[in-house]
């Protein structure tokens, strides 16, 4: 968006060419987590909640070096651990970055009543406007993710934003600016992507991860965070993420056919009873039928 | 001569009595709110709906409560009237004859109880909708505390919830447009609680029958 304003189309009073016109730019920006060269330092974490002004919360032990459970109203960035025994019987410890993925599809913003209290930018950054929230949570439901929280006190909800107001001021989101090891990067979609399947690659070839490869889940049309894993054919390890995440089958039915099959319905009753009305009238009692008509059939 | 508690002596009828008459408004006056603020999350053309009543938060905020409100009315009418609301043998005739009913043939409609077959369909929609529309509520109204493993509760809920209400909007339109409307007499009725013998012998003869009949065993 940033971009767009710094591009010239036409120039006054100016000869020859104008510099960068028909320029093809892409706009479209991406998170890649490479989930192979993740030490979990945490360091995303905490830049998260330094850069977006939320204190540390409490964390929960669960035998493991996760956080909490799940990433909470005020916690959008969270490291899932699992350790994971593989077949030959060898452990690995599998550390993904859990965070919104700004689907390309987004089930928040199809489930969500309010009017804009979910926009998404050309950039492809699904962002939350709190001041249009009304606190129903049906984003909560929408998303295959589980990524949207409800902060009971203010109800609202809340999620990671990919740093939107860092992006369009040209920074790169804080969770990246912190990582040590050079395992999250930040750019546009097609860089990213190239870059996710050079990695995919070397770990295949070179690592020996037969199934690495790169999750970018069409289901949601795509994502604007995407991962490699070493294991791309079995994601629910890296912290339950989604096999084959979409939009949830009820939200589409209640928000497609469902919707154009109640406001048929209810006009078609509205209209039904007024021409009703018109053709046959009302029951009038004529008040000295009273005992004229008792008959029971 | 004791005074007749339904026969009344003016040449009317008692038909709701005070504390059935405060229960319907009571239900009424509920389940308009929450069709108004319902249908204002139920479509982005009908959002200006909250704005008018006091803004969507709020709506969100106090839709659940007039929820229980509802339910505690419906749940009171149950007590008031399952046992006339009983479908009998009777009713399949009733039925047969909707043609006529809907087409004002009224001296061909078999003669009706307390509560006709059709006021029966809608006080039983309305029953059973609202149980599902209660348990889908409550899930809808505090997601939060449902957790992700039991996500297909809200999946489901989101979309049980106005398909129940859809149902009801159905049987709502239908009531209000024969109360106000078609059935003349029949929204005094439920105001000041009375209507004409005239009007009860038409519409309810087996229940004025019925009434004649303990009012003779009276005296």
């Amino acid at each position: 968006m940033s971009q767009a304003a710094t591009e010239l189309i036409r120039i006054s009073g100016h000869a020859g060419v104008v510099p960068g016109a028909g320029l093809n730019r892409e706009f479209q920006v991406c998170k890649l987590v490479d989930t192979t060269t993740c030490i979990g330092c945490k360091a995303c974490e905490v830049a998260c909640l330094e850069w977006n002004g939320y204190t540390f919360s409490e964390t929960t032990f669960d035998n493991s070096y996760q956080t909490m459970p799940e990433t909470a109203w005020n916690y959008w960035n969270l490291i899932k651990f699992n350790e994971h025994e593989r077949a030959d019987g060898s452990m690995m410890l599998l550390m993904r970055k859990d965070q919104c993925m700004h689907c390309a599809d987004p089930g928040c913003l199809a489930a969500c009543p309010a009017d804009a209290a979910i926009v998404q930018y050309a950039n492809g950054i699904v962002d939350f406007q709190e001041a249009n929230c009304i606190g129903c949570g049906y984003c909560m439901t929408g998303c295959p993710f589980n990524i949207p929280k409800f902060d009971p006190p203010s109800r609202k909800v809340f999620k990671c934003t990919l740093c939107n107001d860092r992006v369009s001021v040209g920074l790169e989101p804080a969770c990246i600016k912190a990582c040590p090891t050079g395992c999250l990067h930040f750019g546009t979609k097609s860089e990213m992507k190239e870059l996710a399947e050079t990695r995919a690659e070397q770990l295949r070839t070179n690592s020996g991860f037969q199934d690495a490869g790169v999750y970018d889940p069409a289901g949601v049309g795509g994502t604007h965070v995407i991962y490699v894993l070493h294991d791309a054919k079995n994601p629910e390890l890296y912290g339950g993420l989604p096999k084959d995440p979409r939009i949830p089958l009820s939200v589409r039915l209640w928000k497609g056919p469902l919707k154009w099959i109640g406001n048929f319905g209810i006009i078609f009753g509205a209209v039904g009873v007024f021409i009703h009305y018109l053709r046959f009238g009302p029951k009038v009692v004529k008040e000295d039928e009273q005992e004229l008509h008792g008959g029971t059939p | 001569m004791s005074r007749d508690p339904y026969l009344l002596p003016n040449g009317r009828v008692l038909r709701y009595s005070f504390h059935e008459r405060l229960v319907h408004w009571l239900t009424g006056v509920s389940y308009v709110y929450l069709l108004l603020t319902g249908l204002a999350f139920w479509s982005p053309w009908l959002f200006w709906i909250a704005v008018i009543l006091g803004g969507a938060t709020i709506s969100r905020e106090l839709h659940p409560w007039f929820g229980l409100v509802f339910v505690f009315g419906v749940s009171l009418m149950y007590s008031l009237w399952h046992r006339q609301m009983k479908e009998t043998p009777a009713d399949k005739a009733w039925w047969a004859s909707i043609g006529h009913y809907i087409r004002n043939e009224d001296d061909q409609i078999p003669s009706a109880d307390r509560f006709n077959p059709g006021q029966k369909l809608l006080f039983w929609g309305f029953f059973w909708n609202g149980i599902v529309l209660l348990l889908s509520g409550l899930i809808l109204w505090l997601p939060q505390y449902i957790p992700w493993n039991l996500r297909f509760l809200r999946l489901a809920a989101v979309f049980v919830h106005p398909v129940c209400a859809l149902a009801t909007i159905a049987l709502f339109i239908i009531h209000v447009y024969m109360g106000t409307a078609m059935e003349r007499g029949a929204f005094g009725s439920v105001i000041r609680g009375d209507v004409s013998r005239a009007w009860a012998n038409k519409h309810h003869h087996t229940w004025y029958e019925q009434l004649l009949r303990n009012s003779a065993a009276r005296k």
